[in-house]
């Protein structure tokens, strides 16, 4: 193969090109996404309450934030919230997409599965909250129907967080299961014919092969569903905003309250960088555990 | 049948009457809620809460509809258990619309652009640049929440179109890095003929790339404007004015009031419904195509 050198003015001219079409985005990104970031991060090195000018603090928003108690409770209320809702929801959205890929290929049923996802939070929330209202709920109707008592299910301290989990899981296990199923379908079936032809029964065919060929699909999934879940904020804005009491005040519910309710924007944002912090370690202990980076296939 | 040779995954053995009765349990907890809201929106206002039981709508009414839709006045709005102030869900219902149409005419225009730069062009600074991008899609809402805030509050954007549109209007690096992806993939071929006709590159890039990307572009955007029209927490802290409230928006306000101390069930699900047509309506036209793009997310 011959190659020659592209004359300078053309290549010139193709970089001016590139430019041109890259700016709007460049300065898309410098705008709202760059400068905001570091302007966040300086910003938690302030007291500033939007009325006063911003005083340099140094470290003591986070000095602060290390022995405040209610971020701790935040980030335990948070972490419960999570662990109720990823186990939960991966495995249902895992046993669905193994159903689909058994009974039904249908786009159909796919875009039933898919339905709750493409509502808004705020109306899941508001669907949710009328289903189990703790008097008038159709919910509690049935329950009081076979003989048990009406749950206060959202008005309970103790009901609460595991009712929004499961709001939650209502929402997004259709949606996974169908991110799961278009993983199922990339495992070749020669693979699982060779097995069984070997005498691999289905559970050894299930943990030996589709767990391991699911790997980057899954691990996806999980990154993705758990930096959500750690931010959850709608769903809770409209039913209990925090309570009741603070049963579920989260970490962004937290944040939500001293920026936008408080005007506290300098320690909001010092909160904020430590949910990201956090969020960023996990993800990379998620990724160095799960080795995503590679395939069983190759 | 000889279980060696299904085609499909294996599982763990159940028999198949529990199978077929646990997917039908799925659609149905899939599919009641959505039902309980229509059902809900076309009862009378007082009987939803005498019959809670009755699986049809109670005192079958389209009344609910129409006080949300504003035909009623405020008297009598109160009357039917509403409140008095005026609901007007064709406003939020076309300011939905124009944020979500407009946001993601931009953002896909703009980020085809830079990613068939990225893709295609070769200039300086090009894949240190795409690499800044992907770091951008890492991070959190959370941080840029606040920030970004303050500035539209500071361009004295609060409670505008510009405003709500502003920080997605260019770009967001899912929708970059998604099509130059795409660019990425797409045949040499057409372009090089074109090169060779002396054609410019911005003539290729709107002759050539751009029609051939027309697929992925639609299934970007399918995906953004659900994304757009479900946004809630962004929305409502620089757009709360009734005139750019968004459907989301309302429905969060309508429900935070509560007319002689009980909200209005009746209206709110009316209003739910309302904002519920438009998705399925997208639904229903791109169908396959949708639940595709939909499918595809998971294999970024």
């Amino acid at each position: 193969m011959t190659t020659h050198r592209q004359p300078r003015l053309a290549a010139r001219r193709e970089a001016l090109y590139a430019w041109a079409f890259v700016a709007p985005s460049l300065i898309g990104f410098l705008v709202f996404f760059a400068v905001p970031s570091v302007r966040g991060l300086l910003m938690s090195f302030t007291n500033w309450d939007l009325l006063r000018p911003a005083k340099f603090v140094g470290v003591a928003n986070y000095v602060r934030l290390f022995g405040d108690a209610d971020f701790r409770h935040a980030l335990k209320v948070t972490a419960y919230y999570v662990l109720m809702n990823i186990p939960i929801q991966t495995t249902l959205a895992l046993g669905i997409a193994l159903m689909m890929d058994k009974f039904s290929k249908s786009t159909i049923i796919r875009g039933i599965l898919v339905l709750p996802w493409l509502l808004p939070n705020i109306v899941v929330a508001l669907i949710w909250l009328w289903l189990l209202d703790p008097t008038m709920g159709f919910l509690n109707q049935i329950i009081m129907a076979l003989g048990f008592q009406r749950q206060p299910f959202l008005g309970s301290i103790d009901q609460a967080m595991p009712t929004i989990a499961a709001i939650n899981i209502w929402r997004h296990a259709g949606y996974t299961a169908i991110l799961l199923y278009a993983g199922l379908q990339t495992i070749p079936k020669e693979i699982y014919e060779a097995a069984s032809i070997d005498g691999a029964n289905e559970r050894q065919m299930f943990f030996g092969i589709t767990i391991p060929l699911l790997r980057p699909v899954l691990v996806f999934v999980l990154v993705t569903t758990i930096i959500g879940s750690f931010q959850i904020f709608d769903t809770i804005a409209i039913t209990t905003k925090g309570g009741p009491v603070d049963a579920t005040r989260v970490v962004y519910w937290y944040i939500y309250e001293y920026a936008f309710v408080r005007f506290k924007m300098g320690y909001a944002t010092t909160i904020s960088v430590a949910l990201f912090v956090i969020l960023i370690t996990i993800t990379f202990i998620q990724m160095r555990y799960f080795n995503a980076n590679s395939s069983d296939l190759d | 049948m000889s279980r060696a040779h299904t085609r499909t995954a294996p599982t763990i053995q159940l028999p198949t009457i529990l199978a077929w009765g646990a997917f039908a349990l799925v659609m149905l907890v899939t599919l009641f809620p959505v039902y309980w809201v229509l059902r809900t929106a076309l009862s009378d206002h007082k009987e939803i809460y005498v019959q809670t039981f009755v699986l049809w709508p109670v005192g079958f009414t389209l009344d609910n509809f129409k006080r949300v839709l504003g035909m009623f006045t405020a008297e009598q709005s109160v009357a039917m258990g509403g409140t008095a102030t005026g609901i007007n869900f064709w406003l939020y219902l076309r300011n939905s619309i124009i944020v979500s149409t407009f946001l993601v005419a931009g953002q896909t225009f703009f980020s085809a652009m830079s990613a068939y730069a990225f893709a295609r062009l070769r200039f300086p600074g090009r894949d240190q640049l795409f690499f800044l991008y992907l770091t951008a899609m890492m991070i959190p809402g959370v941080v840029t929440l606040i920030p970004n805030f303050i500035l539209i509050r500071d361009l004295k954007w609060l409670d505008t179109f510009q405003g709500i549109m502003a920080p997605g209007f260019l770009m967001t690096p899912f929708t970059v890095f998604f099509l130059r992806q795409f660019f990425l993939g797409i045949n040499h071929e057409l372009e090089e003929a074109a090169t060779l006709d002396g054609a410019s590159i911005p003539m290729i890039f709107w002759r050539v790339a751009l029609p051939l990307s027309i697929p992925a572009l639609s299934t970007l955007a399918i995906l953004q404007f659900i994304a757009t029209w479900n946004d809630y927490l962004w929305p409502f802290l620089v757009g709360k004015n009734e005139a750019v409230r968004v459907l989301t928006v309302a429905l969060a306000i309508f429900q935070s009031q509560t007319p002689q101390g009980a909200p209005d069930w009746g209206g709110l699900m009316a209003g739910t419904a309302l904002s519920l047509v438009p998705t399925l309506v997208i639904f229903l036209i791109f169908g396959r195509r949708a639940v595709n793009a939909i499918q595809f997310t998971g294999f970024r």
